[in-house]
């Protein structure tokens, strides 16, 4: 555990109540049986928001914190614990870092203390096919009058369906995989010509394909300079992916604490399987990757808020540990548990749901080993 | 390789023999369906299938090996190869399957006494009732032999009470062949063989849903269930030696070491080439999933050739091992890889759960990947086949003897 200040203690301290009181796993487990549209809880973000956790990393003059990013990181390992479904990683964490670092004076005044607040729901339009290639941006800008017109198609957008703002990648000029040439815009949700698609996940949260079909927008919405969106986008990427691994943490830490109480209490040849050596070894594994996985997170968070010039690598290294150990723990989870773990009616299955969607999000273990390889020369 | 020898002539007769037939019987429009049927237990349907199941049935090679006397095909193994070999080159599939083809039918020609053959074969052979499996509960899972499911001699009748868990297809099933305890002062000795007429009253199933979202298995409850005594198979507590043997069948047919690529009908390199890209040189763009897939390939050709060695191996029609365990564990894990390589493959397509956006081919895969985790589980978890192996193969002590 990293060293924490006062405040960030009392963050965690509060966070781990709330989650464990008001958002436990049988909360998440109500929400995908309703079939919420949003794939989450309104009622329960704007909880969220009312203690402060939207505007974590937002500067005080726009209505936040501004306690850092492992301050948001604490709080997002709690969440991901009970797999709380909630905007916060796309609002409060992706598009708030976007605007911060990309945002001009007048962008930043209209859109962070609506994110802060919790009243606008920001999120990244970034990819476009089956895995994340930031790159290759087809979506196109063309200047049109004053502003631009935006046409083309994104995939996967988290909180597709609730989002008001969409922070979206396009092309401006260059070729279709080219950093060179792209471009960041700020879109409004209801911008005439955006049209989303929900898309049904196995983890039953909120994400759309969305459309753009000659959507026009001012010279103001670009964010940051034209046709060098993508130095930006890979900054804003890896905060939130660092965010992300967080909350993965969390997922893997409980899905390794649940499965650890059952080595302790199933009996099965007169006594508890946990006494098993064939799996103590297996348990032991588990909780060392955890411990190796939660210090890339924290050093990750850490390099974010200390403006590090490893944060790329120190990303690349959290998003592949923490994916790996939460794709073991997610399958042993399911397998220690053995027929009851493969019943709806018990957590295992959720966790590995969540397991697989969150390493795909954002670049899976295979795609940050080759940039971490790319990054150190070789 | 199998020594054909002088038998030749005799196997190439009987090649011929069984090309023609199965040209005259198989129809055209159920080719390549067959991977329905393994999928979980579902059968196409339809008048060319019913057509083809009754003609597989009254010829008796469904079930190729079984013998004649009781509806069989009474084939030799080779014999058996061949006919599979030539309803492959036709893309021909076994319309007769089940647990009681896989399971139950080879146990019962072993321990059952005639009456018992006679009765319950035929109608497996022909396709015509299907049986489920009494074995585990919720507290005997692994430690089978701790089941607790009561069986009385009322006299003229057995009285069965208790619970059953992990039944498959138990809501669908004519019989039930089940592990009940006759005496309660021993464990393995008190453990006896019966088979339940699934409508006999006080049997209630009930389906588990699963984290696939399918219902393939039950929860089975027998409340004062009345079984004739003509049920009980083998001697009275000698249910766990039969149990034995019929899991060895299981093993032995959950390997997947006969069923060819698994569940998926692309391979992974095509998969792989569609969803992430090749180079300029045809190869899969992304290095490290590369290695991944050529790694799980080369296991799964390792694991086929000690199928196929296993096979030749075998001198007579000897029937499951000890090594049966190696398979299992070998056939699912490589299955399970196959699954986990094939979501990260599609990437984000690989997350559908149902609705728009996603193919048939994508959902199959979500779903396919999460049913397969049972595989591990079920049918002996892998930690059981591992003791197996280490105890029965390897000689290595039992730290549980005591127990």
């Amino acid at each position: 555990m990293a060293v924490l200040t006062e405040e960030q203690s009392m963050l965690r301290d509060a966070a781990r109540t709330w989650t464990q009181e008001k958002s436990p796993v049988s909360a998440f487990r109500r929400m995908r049986d309703s079939g919420a549209p949003l794939g989450y809880d309104p009622a329960v973000f704007a909880e969220m928001a009312e203690m402060g956790w939207t505007g974590v990393i937002i500067p005080e003059a726009y209505g936040g914190s501004d306690f850092g990013y492992l301050s948001l990181g604490l709080i997002l390992e709690e969440t991901g614990r009970t797999l709380t479904a909630s905007p916060i990683l796309a609002t409060a964490l992706a598009a708030a870092s976007a605007l911060i670092l990309g945002g001009t004076e007048a962008q930043k005044s209209a859109w962070l203390p609506k994110i802060a607040a919790g009243e606008t729901v920001g999120t990244l339009a970034i990819d476009e096919g089956p895995h994340h290639r930031p790159e290759k941006v087809a979506l196109k800008a063309t200047r049109s009058g004053a502003g631009y017109t935006l046409s083309g198609s994104k995939t996967f957008v988290l909180e597709g369906m609730a989002a008001d703002l969409l922070i979206v990648s396009a092309r401006t000029s260059g070729g279709e995989t080219d950093p060179k040439g792209i471009s960041l815009f700020l879109v409004p949700g209801d911008a005439q010509g955006v049209n989303r698609k929900a898309l049904k996940l196995a983890d039953s949260r909120g994400a759309a394909n969305i459309s753009f079909d000659n959507v026009v927008v001012g010279a103001d919405a670009l964010l940051g300079a034209e046709g060098e969106g993508y130095a930006l986008l890979e900054k804003v990427l890896d905060r939130a992916r660092a965010g992300l691994a967080a909350e993965m943490l969390g997922s893997a830490v409980q899905a390794f604490e649940t499965t650890l109480d059952y080595l302790k209490t199933r009996v099965q040849f007169g006594q508890v399987i946990g006494s098993f050596q064939a799996l103590q070894h297996r348990a032991a594994k588990m909780f060392t990757d955890l411990e190796l996985a939660r210090s890339c997170v924290e050093a990750a968070l850490s390099a974010i808020d200390n403006d590090s010039p490893e944060v790329a690598e120190l990303v690349a290294l959290a998003k592949t540990k923490v994916g790996d150990t939460l794709h073991l723990v997610s399958n042993e989870m399911v397998q220690m548990h053995g027929g009851i773990g493969m019943t709806d009616a018990h957590d295992a299955g959720l966790y590995l749901k969540r397991a697989r969607a969150t390493e795909a999000t954002f670049g899976n273990q295979a795609y940050h080993r080759d940039r971490y390889a790319r990054m150190q020369g070789f | 390789m199998p020594d054909f020898g002088a038998a030749d002539t005799e196997l190439e007769a009987f090649r011929a023999e069984a090309r023609d037939w199965l040209k005259a019987h198989f129809p055209p429009s159920l080719k390549g369906k067959g991977g329905v049927m393994a999928q979980e237990g579902l059968a196409p349907g339809g008048a060319d299938y019913e057509a083809w199941r009754k003609a597989m049935g009254e010829k008796g090679w469904g079930t190729p090996t079984w013998p004649k006397a009781y509806g069989g095909g009474g084939l030799s193994p080779e014999q058996a190869r061949v006919l599979q070999r030539e309803m492959n080159a036709i893309g021909a599939w076994n319309p007769i399957g089940g647990m009681g083809v896989m399971m139950f039918g080879p146990t019962l020609l072993e321990y059952g006494n005639e009456a018992q053959k006679s009765r319950h074969i035929p109608p497996i052979v022909r396709g015509e009732l299907r049986w489920c499996q009494g074995f585990s509960e919720p507290g005997a899972g692994s430690d089978l032999a701790s089941l607790q499911t009561k069986c009385e001699d009322k006299g003229d009748h057995w009285l069965v009470n208790g619970q059953k868990i992990w039944t498959s297809g138990a809501q669908w099933a004519d019989w039930c062949f089940c592990l009940v305890r006759t005496d309660t002062t021993k464990k393995h000795e008190g453990i006896s063989f019966l088979l339940i007429d699934m409508k006999t009253p006080g049997v209630e199933t009930r389906p588990i849903r699963l984290i696939s979202g399918n219902s393939p298995f039950c929860e089975t409850f027998f409340t004062d269930v009345k079984v004739p005594k003509e049920n009980l198979v083998g001697p009275l507590g000698g249910g766990w030696t039969i149990a034995k043997r019929l899991l060895q069948h299981e093993r032995g047919g959950l390997s997947g070491a006969g069923g060819g690529r698994g569940a998926g009908g692309t391979s992974l390199t095509t998969l792989a080439k569609t969803y992430v890209g090749a180079d300029s040189e045809g190869r899969i763009e992304d290095s490290d999933l590369r290695t991944r897939i050529a790694a799980n390939e080369m296991e799964w050709r390792a694991f086929q050739l000690t199928a196929l060695r296993s096979m030749a191996e075998a001198k007579s029609n000897q029937g499951p091992t000890a090594a049966t365990s190696i398979m299992k564990n070998a056939g699912t894990r490589l299955m399970q890889e196959r699954a986990e390589l094939t979501l990260e493959i599609m990437g984000a397509q690989g997350l559908g759960w149902e609705g728009e956006g996603f193919s048939a081919e994508e959902l199959a895969a979500v779903r396919g990947w999460l049913g397969g985790k049972a595989t591990t589980i079920y049918g002996g978890s892998q930690e059981v086949q591992n003791n197996i192996i280490s105890k029965r193969i390897l000689g290595l002590p039992d730290p549980l003897s005591a127990s």
